[in-house]
């Protein structure tokens, strides 16, 4: 019973103790261990790595320049509202 | 209220929290409620140059929903603790 996909979350429940994707507002995106997550999705993910994108236009040439920027943080808590997507890892099975 | 437990457990202890506009204040979690507005104590803004009006807080009141990461010192998270209560709660039907 507690394995079987019914509703969306469900799919966000077999991701937990593993790695997963998630897509923020801002252009940022988050890659950690799901440890938990609540029906706002609320989150709490262990060893995540955030990249942030940001695009400039130059001033002379209109050319579009994209940086992204990576950090580390330990433990984090995210709030759902910031959230747009969640992919969990790829499986095989 | 998954969540609501989770951070009472964290009264006491040093967090950092980034807001949707950017800024991010360290402080010890004073307290927390049902809507995740939480009170630090101790409050330091991180990138003080770049907001010198918020430079005299000491103590603050943040409400939940301007909240975007809220950075936890792993060492007092037991994730297992964590996981199991999560599948509690989904267990529940919510």
């Amino acid at each position: 019973m507690s394995s079987s996909v019914e509703e969306p979350l469900d799919l966000i429940r077999l991701s937990l103790d593993e790695r997963i994707h998630v897509k923020c507002r801002g252009e940022r995106e988050l890659r950690g261990k799901l440890h938990s997550y609540d029906q706002h999705l609320n989150m709490v993910l262990g060893d995540v790595e955030e990249t942030v994108t940001t695009v400039e236009v130059d001033e002379d040439t209109y050319e579009e320049i994209v940086r992204t920027s990576k950090r580390s943080i330990e433990m984090l808590f995210v709030r759902g509202d910031v959230v747009i997507l969640v992919s969990p890892p790829v499986r095989t099975t | 209220m998954l969540f609501y437990s989770f951070f009472k457990t964290l009264v006491g202890k040093e967090i950092a929290v980034e807001l949707k506009n950017d800024v991010a204040l360290t402080g010890t979690l004073h307290s927390v409620d049902q809507y995740l507005n939480v009170k630090l104590t101790d409050v330091q803004v991180v990138d003080a140059e770049r907001y010198p009006q918020l430079g005299a807080i000491k103590n603050c009141f943040i409400r939940g929903s301007v909240v975007r990461y809220i950075q936890i010192p792993s060492a007092d998270v037991d994730t297992e603790l964590l996981q199991d209560a999560c599948r509690k709660e989904s267990a529940q039907g919510k």
